[in-house]
C-alpha cells in the first residue's frame, strides 16, 4: 500500500504544482489544497502505517498492548487540516476580492498595476 | 583610552545642541581633537622610553573580539598626526566653512572620522581594527560628498567608497584567514609567533587580501583613481583625509602587520613593485596636471607609492625612512592642501596657469608655501631634506638592486620637487593677475594653521632630535629592532649628499624651464581610455547591466514564472543530490498489503485529480476537490487515524460550501495558455511530482525516530490521564501550539472578516 | 436554496448535530475526536440550517454573533493553561479533579481547554461563512 500511496502524493504535488502554474486565479487556489493535501498525506506515510490500529488506549487498559498507529504524525496532519482551512477561506476571500476590484481572474493583468508603481 | 578614543561619536550627537549660526560653536569643536592632543601628549614621555600602554575591554569574547587597545611608537605618531592636524583643521574650516549651513554635519562626520582613525591606529584586535577601518571609509564617503548638490561629487564619494568598501571586504577576508591560522585575533598575541602565518600555505592567500585593503585605501596603482576624484571635497577635508591621515591607514596597516606577514619574497617585491610602479606613475602625472588639487593628489599619490616601496625594501633604515617621511609628507602636503584651499577661497580659481604674484595678496600664505616647498624638495634645513637623505641612504643600501632602486627614487623625488614647487612657489610668484588685485588676506585661522605646518617642518628639520626619539620608538615599534641611527643634519660628503643635490638641481631646473600648461592636459587625457579607472568603471557598468537582465528575466513580475523558476532549480539540485545515493532496496513484504478498497480509492483520487486538470467547469472541479478530499478521509479510516478522517470530513464539507457560495459567481475558467505552455508546465510539474515520489521512496527505507511517539503513547494516561493519544497531545502535551494554532485561526478569521465588511474607496474601484 | 425537505430535515437535524459535536467534543480525551472535530460539526450543523433558512433566520437562531465565541473560547483555553500557575504548576500543567463525575469521567484543565478550541473552531468558520454568505 506505501507504494500506491506514494504515487498517489507524486500524483498531488504534480498536479498542485500545474495547477499553479496557471494564470487563473482560481486554478493556482486549487492547486495550493492539492498540494497541501498531497503534504499530509506525505506526513502521514512517514509515520508509518499501520492498518486499522488508531492510537486510542483500549478502555479496559491503561497503557497499549500492542502496535498501534503513530500518533505525532496525526497530530500534526490534524492542526494542518484545520489551519488550510482558515488559509483557504482566507485566499478565496482575498480572490474575490480581488476580482472585485480588478474585473479580472487573470494573474497577469495584476500586473501591470504593479509596473505603474 | 577606551573612552578618549570612543569620545567622538558623543561629541559628534553634542553637535545637535550647539547652534551654528554663531561664530564661537565651531572653535569650540576644535577642543575635541586639542583636548586629545594633550591627552595623547601626556603618554610621550613614557612611549619615549619604549613602554607601551595596553588596554582591554571585553566586548565579544566569544569571538574573540575585544576592545584591545596599544599605544606604542607607531601609533604614538599617528595619533600626535591625527589630533594634531585634526586640530589645526578644525580651527581653520571654522573659518574657511564659516556661513555653510551644513557646517553642523560637517563638524558631526569630521568627528567620527578622528574617532575611526584612532580606533584605527589604536586597536590592537584585527576585527576591531577592521571596523574602524570601515568607520574611516564610511564617514570620508560623507565628507567627500559633502557638496552633495554637485553630481560629481557624489558621484566621486561613491567611486571612494566602492573601491576602499570593497578593499575593505578583502581586508576582513584576510583578517578572517590570519584569525583562523593563528587562532587569535591579537596582533600582539600573533607576533609573540609570526612563523605561523608565513609558513602557512595560505600565506600567499593572505597577502592577496591584506594588500587588495591596503592598496585600496592608500590609492595604490590600479586602485588609486579614486583619490583625485576625492578632491571634489572640501580643502580642509582634502587636507586631512587624503593627505595626512586617511590615506596612509593603508600604510599604518602594512607598517603593523610587517613584523607578522613581512621579510619574505612575496611580501617584499609587491611591495616593491606595486609602491616602485605608483611612485613613478603618479609623480609623471602630476607633471601634465593644471589644477592646483590636482597636482596635489597625484603628488600624494606617489608619496604614498614611496611609502609602501620604503616598506617592500623592509630593511631597518628602510623602516626608520618610513616613518620620517610619512611626518614629513604629512606636514607639507597638509599645509599645500590648505594653502590651496584658500587660494581657491579667495580667488575662486586652482588653475595653475592662471594663478601668479599672490604674494603681494596673501603674504602669510605664500611664506608657509615656500616652507612646504622647499620641504618637499628635501632643500636642507628642512625636515624634508632629513626625510630624503635616509631615503637615498635606504635605497642605496638595499642590494642587490641598489642602482635601479636608488633611480627610481630619484626620479620620483625630482618630480616630487617639481610638484612641490609647482604648487606651494608659482601662484604667489610672477605676475599678479588683474582680477585677483583686490584679493585680501583672509582671517587668521586660515593662514595661521598651514603656517604653522610648515613651520613645524622647519623646526623639525633644524632641530632633529626634536622628533628623533619618537621617530625611533615608531620604528622600533614595527621591527626595527639595532640601535638606529640618530637623525643629523649633515651626514659629510657621501654619495646622498650628491643625490640630494642633484634632486634639488633638477628639480628647480624643472620649474625654471618647464611651464604648467594646459596642451599636456589634452595630450595625456588622450589615454584616459586605457585608464584603470575607464576599465574598471567599464567592467562596474557591464555588471550593472548584467544585473539589470539578470533581475528582469528573474524578477519579471509573473508569479508563476517565479514558482516555476523556483521549482526548477529546487529539482536540479535535489537530483544532482539524489542520484549519487539512488538505489532502492524496499522489502515488499515488509509493506502494508494492498487490498481491493485501497486500489479503488486511489483510483478514484487519481480519476478526480485528472478531472481537476482537465475539466473547464468550476463546478465539475470543486466536487472533484471534494472527492479528493473525501478519499483521503478513506485513507485515513484505513490506517488508524480515525480523528484526521474526521476532520478531513468536516472540513472538505465545509471548504466545498466555501467554494459554491464565492467561487460560482466567479467567470468561467479562461483558457489561456496554449498547448506548448501547458507541455512545458505539465513535463515540470511531472518532475516534481516523480521527485517527491522517489524521496518519500528513500525516506520510507529509513527506519524512523519512534522515541517521541513512545513518549507521548506510553505517558498518556499515566500523566494526561486521556486514552485518545492524538488528542492527549493536542491538547495536553503540545497545548501551547494549539494555542498558538486556535489564535491563528482567530486571525484568519478577523483577516476574512474584515477584507469583506471593508470598504472599497472610490477610487479603489476602476 | 429552497427545499422544504432540506428545512424540515435540518430543523430536526440541529439539535441532533450539536448534540453529536458535543458528545464529540466531551469524548475526545478517550475515544476519536475531540475540540476541533466538535467544533467543525457545530458548524456545520449551523451550516445546514443556513443553506436551508438562509443567513436571517440562522443568525437569529444563534441569538449572538458568532465573532463572540472566539474572544470567549480563546479566553477559555488561556485560562486553563494559566489556571495550574496559580497553584504554583508550570503554564499548561493538566489539573484534574480526584474523583470522576458520572457520565463525563474524570474532569480536569485539559477539558476546558478543549472546549476552548472548540468555540474558536465554531467562531471563526461561522464568521468566516457568514461574512461571505452576507456579501455575496
Amino acid at each position: 500500500m506505501e507504494l500506491l500511496l506514494v504515487i498517489l502524493i507524486g500524483v498531488l504535488y504534480a498536479s498542485g504544482l500545474y495547477m499553479m502554474l496557471r494564470r487563473s486565479m482560481v486554478k493556482l487556489l486549487i492547486g495550493l489544497i492539492l498540494i497541501g493535501n498531497g503534504a499530509n498525506l506525505l506526513i502521514f506515510l512517514l509515520g508509518d502505517l499501520s492498518k486499522g490500529k488508531p492510537p486510542v488506549i483500549d478502555v479496559a487498559l491503561t497503557a497499549f498492548q500492542n502496535a498501534y498507529a503513530d500518533p505525532v504524525p496525526q497530530s500534526l496532519i490534524l492542526t494542518a487540516i484545520v489551519i488550510s482551512f482558515g488559509l483557504q477561506s482566507f485566499a478565496v476571500v482575498l480572490l474575490k476580492r480581488v476580482y472585485m476590484i480588478t474585473d479580472t481572474d487573470d494573474l497577469d493583468q495584476l500586473n501591470s498595476d504593479d509596473q505603474d508603481i | 583610552m577606551v573612552i578618549a578614543v570612543l569620545s567622538g561619536l558623543l561629541v559628534s550627537l553634542l553637535l545637535l545642541l550647539l547652534d551654528f549660526n554663531k561664530r564661537w560653536p565651531a572653535f569650540l569643536v576644535s577642543l575635541y581633537p586639542a583636548t586629545l592632543t594633550i591627552y595623547f601628549l601626556s603618554y610621550l614621555p613614557g612611549i619615549l622610553y619604549g613602554e607601551t600602554l595596553n588596554v582591554s575591554q571585553p566586548w565579544i569574547p566569544s569571538l574573540q573580539t575585544n576592545l584591545d587597545f596599544r599605544l606604542d611608537g607607531l601609533s604614538m605618531l599617528f595619533t600626535l598626526l591625527i589630533t594634531g592636524i585634526g586640530t589645526l583643521i578644525c580651527l581653520y574650516a571654522a573659518a574657511y566653512m564659516r556661513a555653510d549651513p551644513k557646517l553642523r554635519s560637517f563638524y558631526a562626520y569630521l568627528c567620527v572620522f578622528i574617532t575611526a582613525m584612532l580606533g584605527l591606529v589604536l586597536s590592537d584586535n584585527l576585527i576591531l581594527l577592521f571596523i574602524f577601518w570601515e568607520l574611516t571609509s564610511i564617514s570620508s564617503f560623507f565628507l567627500i560628498g559633502f557638496k552633495y548638490e554637485d553630481p560629481a561629487s557624489r558621484k566621486s564619494a561613491l567611486i571612494a567608497l566602492a573601491v576602499t568598501g570593497g578593499g575593505g571586504f578583502m581586508l576582513l577576508s584576510g583578517f578572517l584567514l590570519i584569525g583562523s591560522m593563528g587562532q587569535h585575533y591579537s596582533i600582539q598575541h600573533l607576533l609573540s609567533y609570526p612563523p605561523i602565518l608565513t609558513n602557512d600555505s595560505l600565506y600567499p592567500l593572505i597577502l592577496v587580501f591584506i594588500f587588495a585593503g591596503a592598496f585600496s585605501k592608500s590609492a595604490q596603482f590600479p586602485l588609486h583613481f579614486w583619490l583625485p576624484g576625492a578632491m571634489k571635497a572640501p580643502s580642509p577635508v582634502s587636507a586631512y583625509l587624503h593627505s595626512a591621515t586617511m590615506v596612509k591607514a593603508g600604510v599604518y596597516l602594512l607598517a603593523r602587520l610587517s613584523p607578522l606577514l613581512g621579510n619574505q619574497p612575496y611580501w617584499n617585491y609587491t611591495l616593491m613593485t606595486v609602491g616602485g610602479f605608483t611612485m613613478l606613475y603618479a609623480a609623471f602625472h602630476a607633471l601634465f596636471r593644471t589644477d592646483l588639487k590636482a597636482i596635489l593628489a597625484y603628488s600624494t599619490l606617489s608619496a604614498l607609492g614611496m611609502m609602501f616601496f620604503l616598506l617592500g625594501i623592509g630593511t631597518e633604515l628602510a623602516l626608520l625612512s618610513l616613518v620620517t617621511f610619512i611626518v614629513v609628507h604629512a606636514l607639507y602636503k597638509a599645509a599645500m592642501f590648505l594653502i590651496t584651499g584658500v587660494i581657491d577661497h579667495e580667488t575662486k580659481t586652482r588653475d595653475i596657469t592662471k594663478l601668479g604674484g599672490l604674494r603681494k595678496v596673501l603674504l602669510p600664505l605664500a611664506i608657509a608655501g615656500v616652507l612646504a616647498a622647499l620641504s618637499s624638495a628635501g632643500i636642507p634645513f628642512t625636515f624634508g631634506f632629513i626625510g630624503k637623505e635616509l631615503i637615498y641612504e635606504t635605497s642605496l643600501a638595499a642590494l642587490p638592486f641598489a642602482f635601479l632602486l636608488t633611480a627610481a627614487v630619484l626620479v620620483a623625488n625630482i618630480l616630487l620637487g617639481y610638484a612641490g614647487f609647482i604648487s606651494g612657489i608659482r601662484p604667489f610668484f610672477g605676475e599678479l593677475s588683474a582680477e585677483h588685485r583686490e584679493v585680501k588676506t583672509p582671517s587668521f585661522w586660515m593662514w595661521a594653521p598651514p603656517l604653522l605646518l610648515a613651520f613645524a617642518g622647519i623646526l623639525f628639520g633644524a632641530f632633529p632630535v626634536l622628533s628623533q626619539d619618537l621617530l625611533h620608538q615608531a620604528a622600533n615599534s614595527i621591527g626595527a629592532s639595532t640601535p638606529l641611527p640618530p637623525l643629523k643634519l649633515w651626514h659629510g660628503f657621501s654619495p646622498v649628499l650628491l643625490l640630494s643635490v642633484f634632486t634639488i638641481l633638477a628639480a628647480t631646473a624643472m620649474y625654471l624651464f618647464l611651464k604648467p600648461s594646459t596642451s599636456r592636459l589634452q595630450w595625456v587625457s588622450r589615454f584616459e581610455n586605457y585608464s584603470p579607472k575607464a576599465i574598471i568603471s567599464g567592467v562596474a557598468a557591464k555588471g550593472k547591466q548584467a544585473a539589470a537582465s539578470y533581475t528582469h528575466t528573474l524578477q519579471n513580475g509573473y508569479l508563476r514564472i517565479y514558482v516555476m523558476i523556483i521549482m526548477l532549480f529546487l529539482i536540479a539540485l535535489i537530483c544532482c543530490r539524489i542520484f549519487d545515493h539512488l538505489h532502492f532496496d524496499i522489502d515488499i513484504a515488509a509493506l502494508t498489503p494492498i487490498g481491493i478498497y485501497e486500489v479503488v480509492v486511489t483510483a478514484l483520487i487519481i480519476v478526480a485529480i485528472g478531472m481537476i486538470l482537465f475539466t473547464h467547469s468550476r463546478l465539475a472541479s470543486i466536487i472533484a476537490m471534494s472527492i479528493v478530499g473525501y478519499g483521503l478521509c478513506l485513507i485515513f479510516v484505513f490506517y488508524g487515524a480515525p480523528d484526521l478522517a474526521m476532520t478531513q470530513f468536516t472540513i472538505d464539507t465545509l471548504t466545498v460550501v466555501l467554494f459554491m457560495i464565492v467561487l460560482l459567481r466567479l467567470p468561467a475558467f479562461l483558457n489561456l495558455s496554449n498547448l506548448r505552455i501547458k507541455i512545458r508546465d505539465g513535463l515540470i510539474s511531472a518532475a516534481f511530482g516523480l521527485l517527491i515520489s522517489v524521496i518519500a521512496l528513500m525516506v520510507l527505507q529509513e527506519p524512523t525516530n519512534k522515541e517521541i511517539s513512545r513518549f507521548y503513547a506510553d505517558n498518556a494516561y499515566p500523566l494526561a490521564k486521556g486514552k485518545n493519544v492524538v488528542n492527549v497531545i493536542l491538547v495536553d502535551f503540545r497545548g501551547s501550539d494549539t494555542m498558538v494554532e486556535i489564535t491563528v485561526l482567530t486571525i484568519a478569521a478577523i483577516g476574512v472578516y474584515s477584507m469583506l465588511k471593508l470598504k472599497m474607496n472610490p477610487s479603489e474601484k476602476e | 436554496m429552497n427545499s422544504i425537505i432540506l428545512r424540515t430535515a435540518s430543523a430536526y437535524l440541529l439539535p441532533l448535530l450539536l448534540l453529536f459535536s458535543i458528545f464529540i467534543l466531551l469524548r475526545g480525551h478517550y475515544e476519536p475526536g475531540g475540540g476541533f472535530v466538535g467544533g467543525l460539526t457545530a458548524a456545520i450543523a449551523f451550516v445546514l440550517h443556513l443553506i436551508a433558512n438562509g443567513l436571517q433566520k440562522t443568525r437569529s437562531l444563534l441569538r449572538y454573533h458568532p465573532g463572540v465565541f472566539i474572544p470567549t473560547g480563546l479566553l477559555l483555553s488561556f485560562a486553563s493553561g494559566v489556571a495550574p500557575m496559580f497553584v504554583g504548576r508550570p503554564f499548561m500543567t493538566g489539573l484534574w479533579l480526584s474523583e470522576p463525575i458520572p457520565v463525563l469521567g474524570t474532569i480536569g484543565s485539559s477539558l476546558f481547554f478543549d472546549v476552548g478550541v472548540y468555540l474558536v473552531v465554531l467562531g471563526v468558520t461561522l464568521t468566516i461563512l457568514f461574512t461571505i454568505v452576507e456579501n455575496t
